[in-house]
C-alpha cells in the first residue's frame, strides 16, 4: 500500500489526479472489511494444526539417541515397523477405491426420481453417524464366524466352512468401506449433479448408446471429481485406527502405520519416533494427493453445465 | 427456397439442393401423439404430416406443448398415445439414438471437454465411420457454418451465437432424415438473433435438410418456416403456411400471436353481404367474419384488429361511418413510426401506429378498414384472453 504514497517528486507531474480515499483503494487491492470473516478459520487452522504440527515436526528431531535424524533411521531400519507401510497402502487403495467405484453406478442411478429414493439416499448415508465402534460390534456380529453372512452362505451350499472376514485384514477393509462410502457417495452424487443432463440427451440423439454416453460423455466430466473423491476417502481410510484394532489383526496383517506411530508414542514411550512415523505418514498421504491432483490438471476441469 | 413446402409432394423426387440429393426422407407423419405428466395432459393428440425437406415451426407461448412435441419426437420422453412414422417406419417405440435425428437444444448442451472439432464428430464417431470420412464430413460442415477459424478451440471459449453455430454443425453432419430445434435463438441477443436466423434459413436450403422448428417468436417462426403449426395449451389452434396465418388466424388466440394486438370484445348489431356491423363498450366499427359459421345479430364476437390497422380519421372521411375515439396515453418513437396506446370511454386500450405526430392526452379519431377487422365468434374460455 505504501507504494502509492510515493514521495511527490517520484511522480512524473505536479498535477497528480485527486488521490482516491485509501478504503477505496484499498478495495480495489481486495482488502476490505470481508477478509475480517477468515479470522475465526485461519485461527482454527493455525492453533489446531499448525502449531501441533510444526511442534510434533521439531519434536521428530529431537531423539534422544542418534542425532538429527536417528528416529527416522531407527523406523527405517525396523523391518517391522516399516512394512506397516505396505500394510496400510494394501488397506487404503483398495477402500478407497472400491468406495469410489461403487459410489459412481449407484449416483449414476440416484440422478433420477424413483419411488423411496429419499429412503435409499438416507440408507447409504447413515453409516455416517454410526461410531467405529458401532461399526466394529456389527461387522463383528454379522460377518463373523457364526454370523448371518456365513449362515446364509452355507445355507445356499456355497460354503463348506465358514469365511473368516473378522479380526483380519477383510474385517478391516469391511469397515473402511462401510465408513467411507457414504462420504464418496455423497460427493459423487453431487459431482454427478453438476453435470447437465441436456448434455447425455444431446449424446444419445447423436447416436450414443448407454455406455457410449457414459464413456464418451459423463464419464470424462465426472472424473476430476471422482479423483477428488478419492483422495478423500484415501486419506481418511490412511488414517485408519480403531477398527484395525478391533475388527482387525493389530500385531500382525493390519498393523498399519497408525498403530506402529501410537505404539512407539504411548507403549514405549518414544515421543520423537511416534512424531517421525506422523510426519512419514503425512508425507506419504501428501505423496498420493500430489500425485492424484497432478493427474487430475491434465483433465478437463471447466464448466459442465450443471447446478453443481 | 422449397418448391413443395406446404403442399403434399407431387413427385417421388425431394427438390434437388445444389447437387446434394435433399433431404432423404419422404414423409413424417406424427398419429394422435400424446403426452400426460400423471393427470396433466401437455400434448393433446397431435396430427401433423412433415414433408421432405420442409421447415415446420411449432409456435407457441411457453408451456403450450411446443418443447414436448418435439422431445417426444426426438425420443427424450416416451408418449402416451399415438404414433411416429418416417416413411411407413414406425419410430417412436426406438430409443434417441436409433432415431437418427439431429437435436440442436435451447443451451446448445455442447460437450465442454470436447473441441469444437470433436463436439461436431462425434456423432460420426459414434457411427463408426473411418476416420478419413469423419474428418472430411466435419471439415466440410465446419466450413459451412464458419467455424473452421475454431476448430481447434473448446466451446468454453466460443462466442454465443459461435456455440450456436458449433450445435446446429452437429446436429447436420449426420445429414439426419430431421432436424429437430429446440428454441436455439433464445439466448442470444437481438442483433446476433437475426443473423443466426438467416444463417439457419441458408443452412436449412443448403442441406435441404427436413426441420421442425419450436420457437415461441411468431416473427422467428414467420420468417423461417415453410408452414407452421400453432399450439394452445396442448392443443393445434391452426396449421398453414405464414401468409395463412397471417392474413387468416383461425381464431383470436392465433390472431393475437400474429400481431392482432387489438382483440375487442363487441356485439354483432347488424350483418350484410359485405360484412358486419359491430358495437358495443362505446365503439362502433365494421369488419369482416373470419369464421366459417355465419354470425347472427346479438352474437358476442372478438374483433381483432393490427395496431398497423387502425388510422387517424382524415377530416375528409367523416362519411365512412362511426369510429373509434380514444385518448392517447403513451407515445412510443419508433423510428418512422409511433407506436400509439389509447383508451377508450369504456377503457379499453387501443394499439395503433401513427405516422402522423400524435401527443399523449390528444383525443384521438379512429378508422379501421372493413376488411382489416376480422371478426371471430366469442368463445366462453376466451372471454378472459380477449379483455387482456
Amino acid at each position: 500500500m505504501t507504494s502509492t504514497l510515493s514521495p511527490p517528486g517520484a511522480g512524473p507531474g505536479p498535477s497528480t489526479p485527486e488521490r482516491v480515499a485509501l478504503r477505496h483503494r484499498l478495495a480495489e487491492r481486495g482488502v476490505d472489511r470481508t477478509l475480517l470473516l477468515l479470522l475465526p478459520g485461519l485461527l482454527a487452522v493455525v492453533a489446531l494444526f499448525c502449531y501441533p504440527f510444526l511442534y510434533g515436526l521439531q519434536i521428530s528431531f529431537q531423539p534422544t539417541t542418534g542425532g538429527t535424524l536417528g528416529s527416522y533411521r531407527a523406523f527405517f531400519d525396523n523391518s517391522y515397523a516399516v512394512g506397516s507401510i505396505a500394510i496400510t497402502f494394501k488397506l487404503a487403495l483398495p477402500a478407497a477405491l472400491i468406495n469410489v467405484g461403487a459410489s459412481v453406478p449407484i449416483s449414476y442411478r440416484m440422478r433420477r426420481d424413483f419411488r423411496g429414493k429419499r429412503l435409499l439416499l438416507a440408507l447409504l448415508v447413515v453409516p455416517i453417524t454410526l461410531g467405529t465402534v458401532l461399526t466394529a460390534e456389527g461387522i463383528v456380529e454379522f460377518f463373523g464366524p457364526v454370523g448371518w453372512f456365513n449362515q446364509t452362505l452355507r445355507t445356499l451350499h456355497l460354503i463348506h466352512t465358514p469365511l473368516t472376514l473378522t479380526y483380519n485384514y477383510w474385517g478391516v477393509l469391511l469397515s473402511l468401506v462401510i465408513s467411507g462410502f457414504p462420504f464418496a457417495f455423497l460427493l459423487t452424487h453431487s459431482y454427478l449433479s453438476g453435470i447437465h443432463p441436456a448434455l447425455e440427451r444431446a449424446a444419445a440423439t447423436l447416436g450414443a448408446d448407454w455406455r457410449q454416453r457414459f464413456r464418451h460423455i459423463t464419464f470424462p466430466l465426472l472424473l476430476p471429481g471422482l479423483m477428488t473423491t478419492f483422495v478423500l476417502t484415501f486419506v481418511l481410510a490412511f488414517a485408519v485406527f480403531p477398527s484395525a484394532i478391533m475388527v482387525g489383526d493389530p500385531d500382525g496383517r493390519t498393523h498399519v502405520i497408525s498403530i506402529e506411530a501410537y505404539e512407539t508414542a504411548l507403549e514405549r514411550f518414544n515421543y520423537s519416533q511416534g512424531c517421525a512415523i506422523a510426519m512419514i505418514m503425512t508425507a506419504l498421504m501428501l505423496t498420493v494427493i500430489a500425485l492424484t491432483m497432478a493427474l487430475r490438471t491434465r483433465l478437463y476441469r471447466g464448466a459442465t453445465g450443471g447446478k453443481g | 427456397m422449397n418448391p413443395t413446402a406446404g403442399q403434399p409432394l407431387p413427385t417421388q423426387q425431394p427438390a434437388p439442393h445444389e447437387g446434394r440429393t435433399g433431404s432423404q426422407v419422404r414423409e413424417l407423419r406424427l398419429e394422435g401423439v400424446t403426452r400426460n405428466y400423471g393427470a396433466h395432459t401437455a400434448l393433446h393428440p397431435l396430427d401433423l404430416t412433415v414433408h421432405g425437406g420442409e421447415f415446420v415451426a411449432l409456435l407457441g407461448p411457453s408451456g403450450c406443448g411446443k418443447t414436448t412435441a418435439l422431445n417426444c419426437l426426438a425420443g427424450l420422453l416416451p408418449l402416451t398415445g399415438g404414433r411416429i412414422t418416417l416413411d411407413g417406419q414406425r419410430v417412436d417405440t426406438l430409443p434417441p439414438e436409433k432415431r437418427g435425428f439431429g437435436m440442436v437444444f435451447q443451451n446448445y448442451a455442447l460437450f465442454p471437454h470436447l473441441t469444437v472439432r470433436a463436439n461436431v464428430a462425434f456423432g460420426l464417431k459414434m457411427r463408426k465411420l473411418p476416420k478419413a470420412e469423419i474428418g472430411h464430413r466435419v471439415d466440410e460442415v465446419l466450413r459451412l457454418v464458419r467455424l473452421s477459424e475454431q476448430a481447434r478451440k473448446h466451446p468454453g471459449q466460443l462466442s454465443g451465437g459461435q456455440q450456436q453455430r458449433v450445435a446446429i454443425a452437429r446436429a447436420i453432419v449426420l445429414e439426419p432424415p430431421l432436424v429437430l430445434m429446440d428454441e436455439p435463438l433464445s439466448n442470444l441477443d437481438a442483433a446476433l438473433r437475426l443473423e443466426m436466423r438467416t444463417e439457419i434459413r441458408r443452412i436449412h436450403q443448403q442441406f435441404g435438410l427436413t426441420t421442425l422448428y419450436v420457437t415461441h417468436d411468431q416473427e422467428e417462426a414467420l420468417s423461417l418456416a415453410d408452414r407452421l403449426v400453432v399450439l394452445h395449451e396442448g392443443r393445434v389452434s391452426q396449421i398453414g403456411t405464414p401468409a395463412d396465418l397471417y392474413e387468416h388466424p383461425a381464431n383470436p388466440h392465433v390472431a393475437a400471436f400474429m400481431g392482432y394486438r387489438n382483440l375487442l370484445n363487441l356485439t354483432i348489431a347488424s350483418t350484410d353481404t359485405t360484412g358486419v356491423h359491430a358495437r358495443g363498450r362505446g365503439l362502433e366499427l365494421r369488419g369482416t367474419p373470419a369464421t366459417d359459421h355465419p354470425l347472427s345479430p346479438d352474437q358476442d364476437v372478438v374483433v381483432a384488429i393490427r395496431p398497423e390497422d387502425i388510422h387517424l380519421a382524415q377530416h375528409d372521411d367523416a362519411a365512412a361511418g362511426p369510429g373509434i375515439e380514444a385518448v392517447a396515453e403513451v407515445v412510443e418513437y419508433h423510428g418512422r413510426q409511433l407506436h400509439v396506446e389509447a383508451l377508450t370511454g369504456a377503457g379499453d386500450r387501443i394499439h395503433l401506429t401513427s405516422t402522423s405526430p400524435v401527443h399523449p392526452n390528444d383525443t384521438l379519431s379512429l378508422t379501421v378498414p372493413a376488411d382489416r377487422a376480422l371478426v371471430f365468434p366469442r368463445e366462453p374460455e376466451e372471454l378472459q384472453e380477449a379483455t387482456g
